[in-house]
């Protein structure tokens, strides 16, 4: 009996040290941690169960008969994060070079198959240099049970991945189609084609930090939604966001005991609009005030930052925030601020977040380049959107609310469930000076006119009542009670429930 | 008495004279430029009477505006606080045409105490002792060099109508006391459009000390003892205190009885501050005659129990004052720091911007402790370039100096600003210095003490403890309470009510276990006996006091990557809680190199540059204003992400730029 036992302690003793004591060194020179010690800060200490240990390829080719390791490169099994249980995966680089075997890739299909099947969130640890080329085609075969699978489990189980190394070629694949992807600065990278390729087929020169690093994807890109200084803060971040995140589509997100009064009242809210309407200010300050505690978990903080997406607790429950920066281009709509919003607010949707939109939006951003790239079907996006999401939606006009974007940002019309305004709202179809510009054309040589007529259109509609006559405004609140207000606007539509029509699924304008 | 007053003035002073008035039952009416029409001052005044546009020389200094709103709100007498009108005899000439009463001394007393010259003649002749100096015309360099060495160098140069350091030189030979003449001159007669210049003894190792006084109109003045406000930057008082540790009773009867003398000579009717300069051998000099309510009054009024601003509206009324030299007593000590828009760690760069924190301590008494704060501001302010950038004026009062001093250093661990750049870190950090603990002062102590400028203090042994202490409880606290979300399968409950953690603070690591105890909790560090500690914070608030062992510490706490950031005692470090294993692994995580601080400021969208606010060659601070760009008809300011130098830069005002394309280059 005891030789038995010894006989598995052994085995586990050799499949803990992955592809051997230089490769975790090698690792932890590159200041990286190994894919065990990466599951030891996500998960709760001790929580971690680990299957499929002494699982190893079954290649023979290229002498790949004579290199075995137990647990062919990566990972898997279960743990939790703060007692809710979750599926990971952490991709083992000391192990030929994390590269994806067909079992490597069956390891990862178990858990994925597993937590779909029992509503529990999955967490890849990404850390792999690409395909197994000695298997070949049964190396892209495994990836595509892995994308398959992706697809599966979308708007079933939140899936989030963590890119701790390269990730390139076909492996970005899986990755781009989970909720989330964050990244560690400076020691992962992303592309589809590498520095090399890129050089050869375009002649540009560019450095793998350059064409796929954290900055680039987290500003130009926008593939990834954050990204961290090092392992040990991403996953401890990545806990963090976990506890927002609903186990499954099943499950509503959960509640975590606060001591911060729903009836907070916020003086400095009615001092936050200034006088001159085109003075930006911070709509960061509102996040902060309305939310619990203030904490807010940003999405994409650092691109298209004319709009702010995250999550934040009201009266302990998770709420996703969508709002319009005035501090950058305005809060106007474009492209990117649209596309980011849009898949925010589906995400809520899809895990029964309710989404809180805070209104301050001059319009869409006109220009050559946003129509020649379509700001048309981008834009679009957003409004589709907002108007298929059937999670309970508040929406706050801090100010402005004008033309179409007025529409887009969850108004009345696409079914928002309370609409409030703050006093300083303004409501309209465009600016004054705009409208009566075009209403007036005729008198545009006449300044004193145009003063006159500006004033009469600002006393008409630079204002919520317009809006709120028409019922397209439930109430206008005041800015100190916007917490009070909007926390019992929630817990009202705690208990909301919508009949959607019978359909395969709808066609948003990708 | 009168019924109803209008203050001429703004800001925390404004407030701190209509509660006084309001005490009094007298109704308030308050002046408001276009900047100020959501201030603090507006909301407490009975009344308020819009003035003008935002730059005050357009609404507060005007006369006429205030005796408008005077004659439109009925108020039978103006408060001019300081500043603004407070000095302006032509201000008080005119009130008095209007017969409207002026809270504050008389003309003549304004003006002769107005200008240098004149007071320090009739200020000789009341028999209060002066700098040695010349008080006469100065024809040339030669004159100037002669009369130099006649009073003995060093000796100062001053312009006649000067202040705030311009048209001042000192000299310590004759070469120096040409040149100082001549550039003080050229200095004088384009900074004032008077060249007047005046030569006197310069005083080394100064210290600041003043003597407040009030007279009333029956010929009646009283001395309120002195205050002393040696700690200054560039001029500016930062911090003061009454009494002076460095007078003795005999020196301060000499002040007191020259200063009333003085004030009996101009027939002074009024709150005034007669200012000295001390030397090391405590001879003291008459430096000048403020005619008006002074900023730091309110450690006067600590010591001595009487309300200045209800005196000055009494003798104003024409009453007699209540009391006399002999009620007059000193008691206790108090200390004062104003509390400025200016970012100490960018080289007190003056901060605009909204409050979007503001909340100070606690004001009133408990155990002998008594805490004051005057201001005009309230969370969601905004901190204008317009006006003077003190944001607020906190007081400590004790029984002794060391008392107020230590109650000083922990009210402003409780004073919470966000939003600005503050001086509360230097502020902290100067209740901590030594030379101003044992009260070893002088008016060049903040330039000695920080030679290099302020920066980031170094913790020390027992702050790093303390704040490992702190990081460990809000650790517990915050895992203790989210172990409670709803939908958890595994308690992780047991695990946390008691834990080995790893607090990394400072280049440190220090081990401690904590357990969960009766009225709070036990903590164990190594190498110590168990400490009893127990704080007030739940997660999200931003500061707490934390018991140890029976000491209470107010500390600052603000989330930060994987950890928080704490400050106490003008100490700012940043903190990480881990498990012993996770410790671990942090360990093999690489410093990360300072970020490249070269760089571009690119248009972050298509846009016209409305204004430049650098020039090539600047080194700008983290934070300051770099340029404006007008887009969606919407002003965009883009400020400098970090410090550099402006290498170049390529557009100008005006300029239509499309996304991306380069405003400016930093130097490498």
């Amino acid at each position: 009996m005891r030789d038995v036992i010894e006989e598995v302690e052994h085995r586990r003793d050799q499949a803990r040290l992955g592809g051997g004591q230089h490769r975790i060194d090698a690792q932890h020179a590159k200041g990286k941690l190994t894919a065990r010690e990466r599951l030891d800060v996500l998960l709760d200490e001790g929580s971690f169960e680990e299957y499929d240990m002494y699982k190893t390829h079954r290649c023979t080719d290229f002498g790949m008969e004579a290199q075995m390791f137990p647990g062919d490169g990566v990972i898997t099994g279960w743990g939790t994060i703060n007692g809710r249980p979750v599926y990971v995966f952490s991709q083992d680089f000391t192990v030929f070079g994390g590269s994806l075997s067909e079992t490597h890739a069956e390891k990862i299909c178990k858990v994925m198959d597993l937590a779909v099947q029992n509503g529990a969130p999955l967490i890849g640890l990404n850390d792999s240099g690409g395909a197994r080329i000695q298997e070949g085609v049964a190396s892209l075969g495994g990836y595509a049970e892995v994308f398959w699978r992706n697809v599966q489990a979308s708007g079933v189980i939140p899936q989030i991945s963590v890119i701790m190394g390269p990730c390139a070629g076909g492996a970005v694949y899986s990755p781009a189609m989970t909720d989330f992807i964050f990244m560690v600065k400076d020691t992962s990278y992303m592309f589809v084609t590498g520095p090399d390729v890129v050089k050869t087929v375009t002649n540009e020169i560019v450095t793998a930090e350059e064409l796929g690093g954290a900055s680039t994807h987290t500003k130009k890109s926008s593939v990834a939604d954050g990204a961290y200084d090092n392992d040990v803060e991403a996953l401890i971040e990545i806990r963090r966001m976990f506890d927002f995140l609903p186990l499954s589509s099943r499950e509503t997100p959960p509640v975590i005991p606060t001591a911060d009064a729903p009836d907070r009242i916020e003086n400095a809210l009615d001092t936050l609009i200034p006088d001159n309407p085109n003075k930006p200010y911070d709509m960061r300050e509102v996040i902060a005030r309305v939310g619990d505690e203030g904490d807010f978990f940003e999405i994409q903080a650092n691109h298209a930052r004319n709009i702010l997406c995250g999550f934040i607790r009201l009266n302990g429950s998770t709420v996703g925030v969508v709002a319009n920066q005035p501090m950058v281009l305005a809060g106007c709509l474009d492209i990117d601020s649209s596309k980011k919003a849009a898949r925010f607010v589906r995400f809520c949707d899809a895990f029964n977040i309710p989404i809180l939109t805070l209104v301050d939006v001059p319009g869409f951003l006109p220009g050559v380049s946003q129509e020649y790239n379509g700001i048309i079907k981008h834009g679009a996006k957003l409004l589709f959107a907002y108007a298929e999401a059937t999670v309970p939606k508040v929406t706050v006009i801090t100010r402005k609310a004008y033309g179409g974007a007025y529409d887009v940002m969850a108004s009345k019309h696409i079914r928002a469930d309370v609409n409030y305004a703050w006093p300083t709202a303004q409501i309209a179809v465009m600016g004054a000076k705009g409208a009566t510009e075009i209403l007036y054309r005729s008198e545009l040589g006449d300044p004193d006119k145009i003063v006159k007529r500006t004033a009469d259109y600002e006393d008409r509609f630079a204002n919520p009542f317009v809006a709120a006559q028409r019922g397209f405004i439930d109430e206008v609140i005041m800015p100190h009670s916007t917490r009070r207000r909007v926390v019992r606007a929630f817990e009202m539509l705690k208990t909301k429930k919508v009949t959607q029509p019978l359909r395969k699924h709808n066609n948003i304008p990708l | 008495m009168f019924s109803k007053i209008l203050i001429a003035n703004r800001g925390e002073i404004a407030c701190r004279v209509i509660r006084s008035a309001r005490a009094m039952g007298i109704a308030t009416v308050a002046v408001y430029s276009d900047a100020d029409r959501n201030a603090e001052h507006v909301e407490m005044a009975d009344e308020a009477v819009h003035i003008g546009p935002s730059p005050a020389n357009q609404s507060y200094l005007i006369a006429e505006k205030i005796i408008a709103a005077c004659k439109q709100t009925g108020a039978q007498a103006v408060h001019p606080g300081y500043g603004f009108l407070s000095e302006r005899a032509s201000f008080c000439a005119a009130l008095e045409g209007e017969g409207i009463a002026f809270i504050g001394p008389k003309v003549k007393a304004i003006e002769a105490m107005g200008d240098k010259i004149t007071s320090k003649k009739i200020a000789a002749e009341a028999g209060v002792s002066t700098v040695p100096g010349h008080m006469g015309l100065i024809d040339d360099e030669a004159h100037a060099a002669r009369i130099a060495a006649e009073i003995g160098y060093p000796v100062m140069i001053k312009a006649s109508a000067g202040g705030g350091g311009k048209g001042m030189r000192i000299a310590w030979n004759d070469a120096e006391a040409r040149e100082g003449f001549t550039r003080s001159k050229s200095e004088a007669a384009s900074s004032f459009g008077d060249d007047r210049i005046f030569i006197e003894k310069f005083i080394e190792e100064p210290r600041h000390i003043e003597i407040q006084l009030i007279g009333d109109s029956h010929g009646n003045i009283v001395y309120l003892g002195e205050r002393e406000c040696s700690i200054q930057r560039r001029n500016q008082k930062v911090v003061e205190e009454a009494p002076s540790p460095f007078l003795d009773a005999a020196t301060r009867k000499a002040m007191g009885e020259q200063s009333v003398a003085l004030a009996k000579a101009v027939d002074y009717q009024s709150a005034g501050t007669v200012e000295f300069i001390v030397d090391k051998n405590r001879e003291f000099f008459f430096l000048e005659m403020n005619t008006r309510l002074q900023v730091e009054h309110p450690v006067t009024e600590l010591i001595t129990g009487v309300d200045l601003v209800e005196q000055m509206i009494r003798v104003a009324a024409g009453e007699t004052l209540g009391f006399s030299q002999d009620d007059v007593t000193l008691t206790g000590w108090a200390v004062e720091s104003r509390i400025y828009a200016e970012d100490p760690y960018r080289n007190f760069l003056p901060s605009i911007g909204r409050l979007t924190r503001y909340r100070p301590p606690q004001e009133g008494t408990a155990d002998g402790i008594t805490i004051r704060n005057d201001t005009g501001v309230t969370e969601g302010s905004e901190i204008s370039m317009f006006y003077d950038p003190m944001v607020a004026k906190l007081c400590t009062y004790a029984p002794t100096r060391l008392e107020a001093i230590d109650a000083m250093a922990d009210a402003l661990d409780r004073f919470e600003i966000e939003g600005i750049g503050h001086n509360l870190p230097f502020l902290s950090a100067l209740m901590q210095h030594p030379r101003w603990r044992e009260g070893r002062l002088s008016t060049g102590f903040i330039a000695e003490a920080y030679p290099d400028g302020f920066g980031p203090v170094p913790p020390t042994d027992a702050t790093v403890e303390r704040f490992a202490i702190a990081a460990l409880l809000l650790s517990h606290i915050l895992g203790a309470r989210n172990a409670q979300i709803s939908g958890a399968r595994f308690s992780q409950a047991e695990r946390r009510s008691h834990e080995d953690r790893v607090v990394r603070i400072a280049g440190e690591e220090i081990i401690g276990h904590i357990d969960d105890a009766a009225d709070g909790y036990l903590v164990r560090l190594p190498g110590r006996e168990a400490m009893q500690v127990s704080t007030d914070w739940t997660p999200g608030a931003r500061l707490a006091i934390f018991n140890i062992n029976g000491e209470s510490h107010a500390i600052k706490i603000e989330p930060a990557d994987a950890g928080w950031r704490l400050r106490q005692l003008g100490v700012d470090v940043r903190v990480q809680v881990f498990s012993p294993r996770v410790a671990e692994l942090a360990r093999l995580m690489k410093e990360k190199a300072a970020p490249d601080t070269s760089g571009l400021l690119l248009c972050p969208m298509p846009g016209l540059i409305v204004s430049i606010a650098v020039s090539e060659g600047d080194e700008v601070q983290e934070g300051q204003t770099l340029a404006i760009v007008e887009a969606m008809k919407m002003e965009n300011v883009l400020k400098a992400e970090r410090k550099g130098i402006v290498a170049r830069i390529p557009v100008k005002a005006g300029d239509s730029l499309a996304v991306d394309e380069i405003i400016m280059e930093f130097a490498k």
